[in-house]
């Protein structure tokens, strides 16, 4: 499950997020911005590299039965 | 644009388009395939490189220069200020004319730029890659070509996609974030960099004057101090706090690779040059003209390697690269790796002996021997490598 999640018209498409992700999972064009999900594993680099703070991680919820 | 080309270069910045140029200088066809709509936009840098370096790659036209630096100013955390003696100057460049005219010579030599022209993917071949996938003005297409050059910046992802690691570690990648102001009231030939744990942590934040009131304010900090706060707050802050009367220009972000040089710039028939193939400085972050340098060495090895119609001569551009400079951004990254996680007590420490050292010794290399004197062993590495004076 992708718990990556990218704020909407905040990117400012630099490749700092690119340059970490050692899954090649994000895809950059010149003002597009997306998330391989079948590739990422949200490790979460590119989340802590953001100098825009675009990137989020969003801790996955417990389930009742897990907790 | 055509199905097929000698050399298909990703990427127009300065790396990128130095390869095509000297490439195709020697009758190669060349392509460069930019992913922006323009070359040179926007502008991710600090735009500072020394005269020394700029002069023996390219013809500076004065066009390109927006202030001459002669003074560096170095800001402790406790406000101490060094400046160092440079021995010579440095220019602060207006990126969006330099790129466009590097873009420019390579075309007058020959190659062909293509903007709008995002590449995502290799053409595997029986003993390498036969071309490129790209998407050219919102439609699919596929290049042929003999050579690729992946000069796709800090993503670096041609490099990937051939099986090279070209991954930037998190602590060595400075993210960056960099503001255009106006209405600041600077010198207009002093560089300034401010460190410290509350400024720029694991990194610095650059002052450098544009001219006309004009000035390029930016910070680079480490990954790992990202982790806990952003690049963008800490130029807010300091903005806020130095000029709080300016007026923003442009806001962009960035990265930067501070890394080694990929251990593989070349593999089959795929090439790497400039950040993509972390050819930045690691010390200072600056990789303008380092990575013109590994365009121009990769460009003229290209050139021999099709009129020999032999691949295995792009090997002397890894060769040359590592001769003139590959070694040195090794002890440069030694340096760095010794210096960025100081606390703020020891870069004040530094301060108060530079500027205790006679005006003769406060060099950019007394700030360094300083800097490191626990480290007697990369001080020897220092002078080895760089030849300097003790």
């Amino acid at each position: 499950m992708l718990l990556i999640e990218i704020k909407p018209n905040t990117c400012d498409f630099c490749g700092c997020c690119v340059g970490v992700c050692p899954e090649d999972a994000i895809e950059l064009q010149e003002a597009q911005i997306s998330i391989i999900e079948e590739r990422c594993t949200n490790c979460a680099k590119c989340v802590w590299v953001c100098p825009f703070e675009v990137l989020l991680f969003n801790k996955p919820q417990k389930t009742k039965a897990e907790a | 644009m055509k199905q097929e080309y000698d050399v298909i270069v990703v990427g127009a910045g300065p790396a990128g388009s130095t390869c095509a140029r000297y490439a195709a200088a020697q009758g190669a066809s060349v392509v460069v395939l930019e992913k922006d709509r323009d070359v040179g936009m926007p502008v991710r840098c600090g735009e500072a490189v020394s005269n020394r370096s700029l002069e023996k790659i390219v013809d500076i036209d004065p066009r390109w220069i927006a202030a001459t630096i002669r003074r560096f100013r170095l800001v402790s955390p406790s406000g101490q200020i060094v400046e160092p003696d440079l021995g010579g100057h440095g220019f602060v460049l207006e990126r969006r004319l330099f790129d466009y005219d590097l873009a420019r010579l390579a075309v007058e030599a020959g190659a062909e730029v293509h903007t709008k022209s995002y590449v995502d993917g290799l053409l595997p071949s029986e003993n390498g890659w036969q071309g490129v996938a790209l998407q050219w003005k919102g439609e699919r297409r596929e290049i042929r070509g003999r050579i690729i050059v992946g000069a796709d910046g800090v993503e670096s992802r041609v490099g990937k996609w051939a099986g090279v690691d070209t991954t930037t570690h998190m602590r060595d990648m400075e993210t960056c974030a960099q503001m255009t102001l106006s209405n600041v009231d600077l010198e207009d030939d002093a560089c300034e960099f401010y460190f410290g744990n509350d400024t720029a942590p694991m990194g610095y934040l650059w002052v450098f004057p544009k001219g006309n009131g004009m000035a390029n304010v930016g910070v680079g900090i480490s990954g790992m101090a990202s982790k806990q706060r952003a690049a963008i707050r800490y130029l807010k802050d300091f903005i806020a706090r130095r000029f709080p009367g300016a007026g923003v220009l442009t806001t962009v972000a960035g990265g930067v690779p501070c890394a080694v040089t990929v251990d593989t710039l070349v593999k089959d028939n795929i090439v790497l040059v400039g950040d993509a193939a972390h050819q930045v400085n690691p010390m200072s972050g600056g990789g303008i003209t380092s990575g013109m340098f590994g365009g121009k060495m990769a460009g003229e090895a290209i050139a021999r390697a099709l009129a020999r119609e032999d691949l295995t001569l792009l090997q002397e551009y890894p060769r040359q690269w590592e001769k003139d400079i590959g070694a040195k951004h090794r002890t440069y990254h030694r340096m760095k790796s010794a210096v960025y996680k100081f606390p703020d007590e020891t870069l004040d420490d530094i301060a108060r002996k530079v500027l205790a050292l006679s005006p003769e010794k406060r060099t950019i290399w007394g700030v360094f021997r300083t800097a490191l004197r626990h480290q007697p062993a990369l001080v020897w590495e220092m002078v080895k490598v760089f030849g300097l004076g003790r």
